[in-house]
């Protein structure tokens, strides 16, 4: 890939949770870059492990979870060994966070422009009338109408799509190199959505920085993302650019969740494609890949072993023995072209 | 006229707000206001729109869990508005509703076997001895086995806990099922599961379904016919293919465009909407699209547009907007 | 909000009508004749007669009533039966010593209570938090007439740092607020650790934490703000139920406030004493809920300020 620098490079990440139960590892060993100013789209469904890597990433973890090993090389710097106190002076200034919840994302007893000058305050030790007064200029960067007012509203007083704004300028204040958001637009509606897909793409070109953009939505990925980590169960099973992966999926899980998406732009008569059968619990996890009690093509090694994730020749990496020289089912198949065939042939 | 199963006419819901000195009456949240649609039987028809616009009070009102302000709400040459509790009662064993989220719907203290019975005993369906073998018959129609019967809600996941909120709305035979954002909370892969065991369900008991979500991919796939609404009011009104293919009002345009597609190759022109929807308490005057919508004039400021088909239009295929000709043809241009 | 505060203060209207009627009853809800109680068990029919006409008794209840607020809005709350002076001026400095009292022990709750929750929530599950949550409990189940007189038996008669009973000076104080505070602390700690514990996993807590806040200030800042929301409640009806249950405390430390002296009325059937005593600490509960919906209000932005 041409692009020179790496904003962020993940290595073998594992977050772990500790309850009564045991221990359930949410994230398991996951690995992935993001190219300077490029975005990196991660997806995957409810516990697939994307909302606790990249709150790991920005050593956000609570009681009882626990970054168990693994690297996160930020600028070449791994931030798994900074103290507390050097980690705060990241969070915010180099890398930012957004969140999924508009509405509950932003504290209701302070007014918006305080929620936005604190981070001045903090990182670049300016006055609070000076960080007021950078707080204006983000909200007006950020596309919220009549700032000067909005600036001493509380968040109560604001739209969804406005509280949303609100976090991204709060985010963006001091110029970060990497923005997280965690699915940024799954509680708006689609017209605020595309808003603020837009402001995000416009402020990523605008300001230089590098995105990771944790979603469920395949046509979200399509449409901001340059390359996309595909997660299942702790794990990526899939990495590629993003036109790659959607012109030539590889792994089942992928190809069978872009067959089992409805689309409003394509007639699509009959039956949806299914998945069969649900994600495993992280606590009861199969034990070869994790995938293989839903996978139409599951073959006895995919139930024995895991599979590593492997480059291919166009660069993408999947986690699928398939495609290594161990495969031990059918020959020949093309899980892309024949997925239907055998989904059917199973139920 | 006979295949009409549901006939709504100019149904209004609004929901007063109390304020100031005394807490008297100050204003009304006008959630839905003058709408009518019917739906034939054995179709599905959706109700697409963004959160406010109405879908979801619609759905209830025509269940009368809210009593509607005013209108008429006819079903099998009833007028539900009209009749009293004990006749509505009856009635409600014809007409089903499953929620969003079916962990609220059912009582987390109930087993799947008394979610069913209660069910069938409400409406007394069917003598008690055969109660049960329904109820396996029930489950396995849902794609759950017979040991599941005896289970509490919350050792289920939540496409599971969907598919006993359809096997309670089934329980009692009904003729219309109303699905107020049934799927708008499940997993793709889920999803697509419960998506095709709806459709599955309709072919096997001639089920009609009112079809209420903001996804409009599920729309398309799940619907015969599709009605667009915003801020309490309908704007476009058609069937499926006529339009998500061809569609008419602005409103529709740019829902349409605004979705993301999965297909990284089609990076089309989005179009972005100014703004935030307004408030249903005062809605703008006129077409109350007139605030974000690239093509308003003055006309649109003072004058309600009425739904109506004219050339180029699919029969039944409505729209509520005064230039649709004038779009069409290129003549107005968007001003942004 | 001024509408708001205008809107409450008329919604205390009915409140205060209520408690006037009731306070009003007290007279008729004597069993027997009430002119004959106060007067005495050996007073003679014309006596009897007298202390009827003196207290108004034989004019029809609501006349009587009507003479009763209105005598109340000047002030005039009649005449102590036993001292014959004016029941509103026994009242007025005894009323404030159990104010202070009550006032003291609300601000000792509140600043013990605070700390410790706060302490407690931060260290979940550490033996910190079982140590003052145990604490916790032992104040709030100890009777404090109790823990009253321990106090006296230890610091008072033991080491002789306190003086055993009084009002008035600095050292006379700490004894008797400790007591009556003990209770109300513990209410607090036990409330603030739990709402605490809810907002510290509340999104913006991980919003400002993602900013890049220092944990003290995300705690004390971001978080206690939120947390004090029902905490206030609390402090509010406390205050109410100190003005009331100073009774004990102040027995025991023979301090001469409004508790004490409504229970030396009552054994007395000093009744317009009685009567007023009761109709002050009312209306002050009244005041007091007044000011704690207003200063939720104030604090919970969320709210509607309609």
């Amino acid at each position: 890939m041409e692009s020179p620098k790496t904003i962020i490079k993940v290595d073998n990440l594992q977050t772990s949770f500790y309850t009564d139960k045991g221990e359930v590892k949410a994230v398991d060993g996951v690995s992935f870059e993001i190219p300077s100013g490029k975005t990196l789209g991660i997806v995957g469904e409810s516990g697939s492990g994307k909302s606790i890597t990249s709150l790991s990433v920005m050593r956000l973890i609570q009681d009882p979870g626990k970054i168990k090993g693994g690297q996160i090389l930020f600028n070449g710097e791994n931030l798994l060994d900074k103290s507390e106190a050097q980690m705060r002076r990241i969070r915010g200034n180099q890398i930012s966070m957004i969140f999924q919840e508009p509405m509950t994302s932003l504290n209701p007893v302070f007014t918006v422009g305080d929620q936005i000058a604190e981070a001045y305050m903090i990182h670049e030790g300016k006055s609070k009338k000076e960080a007021l007064r950078k707080a204006l200029d983000m909200l007006k960067l950020v596309g919220i109408p009549s700032p000067e007012q909005r600036l001493k509203q509380y968040p109560h007083e604001l739209s969804g799509g406005m509280r949303q704004r609100v976090m991204i300028a709060i985010a963006l204040a001091c110029n970060p190199e990497l923005l997280i958001a965690d699915e940024p637009t799954t509680a708006l509606d689609v017209t605020i959505q595309a808003q603020i897909l837009r402001l995000i793409n416009n402020l990523q070109e605008e300001l230089g920085m590098s995105v990771m953009l944790i979603t469920h939505d395949l046509g979200v990925v399509a449409e901001t993302c340059d390359y996309v980590a595909v997660m299942y169960a702790g794990k990526v099973v899939e990495y590629a650019d993003v036109e790659t992966l959607f012109e030539s999926p590889k792994h089942p899980y992928t190809v069978g969740l872009l067959k089992s998406l409805p689309r409003h732009d394509i007639d699509q008569e009959g039956e949806l494609e299914v998945i069969k059968g649900m994600v495993p619990t992280p606590d009861n996890l199969p034990k070869g890949c994790r995938f293989a009690p839903r996978c139409p093509f599951a073959s006895d090694i995919c139930a024995d072993r895991l599979p590593e994730l492997d480059e291919l020749e166009d660069n993408s990496q999947v986690r699928c023995w398939i495609y290594t020289d161990e495969w031990d089912g059918k020959s020949g198949v093309s899980v892309k072209d024949d997925y239907g065939t055998f989904a059917s042939k199973e139920s | 006229m006979t295949t009409e199963l549901l006939q709504v006419k100019n149904l209004k819901q609004y929901f007063p707000i109390k304020g100031g000195l005394l807490g008297r009456k100050i204003n009304d949240v006008k959630a839905v206001d003058d709408i009518s649609f019917s739906i034939k039987a054995g179709e599905t028809l959706s109700i697409v729109g963004e959160s406010g616009c109405g879908k979801s009070t619609t759905g209830r009102a025509i269940l009368r869990l809210d009593e509607p302000t005013a209108g008429e709400i006819h079903f099998q040459g009833d007028d539900l508005l009209s009749l009293n509790k004990k006749e509505m009662r009856k009635k409600r064993k014809d007409l089903q509703i499953i929620f969003q989220d079916p962990y609220a719907s059912i009582n987390p203290r109930q087993t799947v076997r008394q979610v069913l019975n209660e069910a069938m005993e409400i409406q007394n369906v069917l003598p008690k001895e055969q109660r049960y073998d329904r109820m396996i018959e029930l489950l396995e129609t849902v794609g759950l086995g017979p040991d599941k019967l005896d289970r509490f809600p919350h050792e289920f996941s939540g496409g599971q806990r969907q598919r006993i909120g359809i096997a309670r709305a089934l329980a009692v035979d009904p003729k219309l099922i109303i699905c107020d954002e049934s799927v708008s909370a499940l997993d793709v892969s889920i999803q697509a599961q419960v998506l095709n065991l709806l459709k599955k369900l309709q072919r096997e008991f001639d089920l009609t379904y009112l079809f209420i979500s903001h996804d409009l991919g599920v729309v398309r796939h799940i619907s015969d016919r599709v009605v667009v609404m915003y801020l309490g009011k309908i704007v476009e009104i058609g069937d499926k293919k006529s339009l998500f293919d061809n569609p008419k009002h602005p409103y529709t345009k740019t829902l349409l465009s605004a979705i993301p597609v999965p297909d990284p190759k089609r990076k089309k022109d989005q179009i972005i909407l100014k703004g935030d929807v307004p408030s249903p308490i005062d809605p703008p005057t006129g077409c109350r699209f007139h605030t974000r919508c690239p093509f308003a004039t003055e006309r649109c400021v003072t004058e309600v547009p009425e739904l109506r088909n004219t050339t180029g239009m699919k029969n039944g295929h409505e729209s509520a907007c005064h230039y649709i000709e004038e779009i069409e043809s290129g003549e107005m241009k968007p001003k942004y | 909000m001024l509408t708001y505060t205008i809107r409450r203060i008329f919604q205390t209207i009915p409140v205060l009508i209520g408690v006037t009627i009731l306070v009003f009853s007290l007279m008729h809800l004597i069993p027997g004749d009430p002119a004959q109680i106060i007067a005495g068990e050996q007073a003679n029919q014309e006596q009897v007669e007298q202390m009827r006409e003196r207290l108004g008794l034989n004019e029809p209840l609501p006349v009587q009533y009507w003479n009763f607020v209105s005598g109340a809005v000047q002030g005039d709350l009649g005449n102590s039966i036993r001292s014959g002076r004016a029941v509103s001026s026994e009242i007025g400095a005894r009323f404030w010593v159990t104010v202070e009292l009550a006032l003291y022990s609300t601000i000792l709750s509140i600043f013990i209570g605070l700390i410790a929750g706060i302490i407690s929530a931060t260290k979940r599950g550490t033996v910190t938090d079982s140590l003052i949550m145990i604490v916790a409990l032992f104040g709030l189940s100890m009777p404090n007439f109790w823990l009253g007189l321990m106090l006296i038996q230890y610091f008072s008669l033991g080491f002789g740092w306190f003086p055993v009973s009084g009002w008035g000076s600095p050292q006379q104080l700490v004894l008797p607020v400790i007591t009556l505070g003990t209770a109300g602390a513990a209410i607090i700690a036990r409330m603030t650790r739990s709402s605490m514990l809810e907002v510290i996993h509340a999104d913006y807590i991980r919003t400002a934490r993602a900013k890049g806040v220092k944990e003290r200030y995300v705690i004390y800042k971001h978080a206690l703000r939120n947390a004090l929301i029902p905490v206030v409640t609390v402090v509010g009806l406390q205050f109410g139920a100190l003005l009331g249950g100073a009774v004990l405390t102040e027995t025991v430390f023979a301090i001469n406030g409004l508790g004490r002296f409504v229970v030396d009325a009552i054994r007395m059937r000093d009744f317009p004493i009685v009567q007023g005593s009761v109709l002050v600490l009312a209306l002050m509960f009244v005041v007091v809920n007044f000011l704690v919906d207003i200063s939720y209000r104030f604090l919970n932005k969320r709210i509607e300020l309609d």
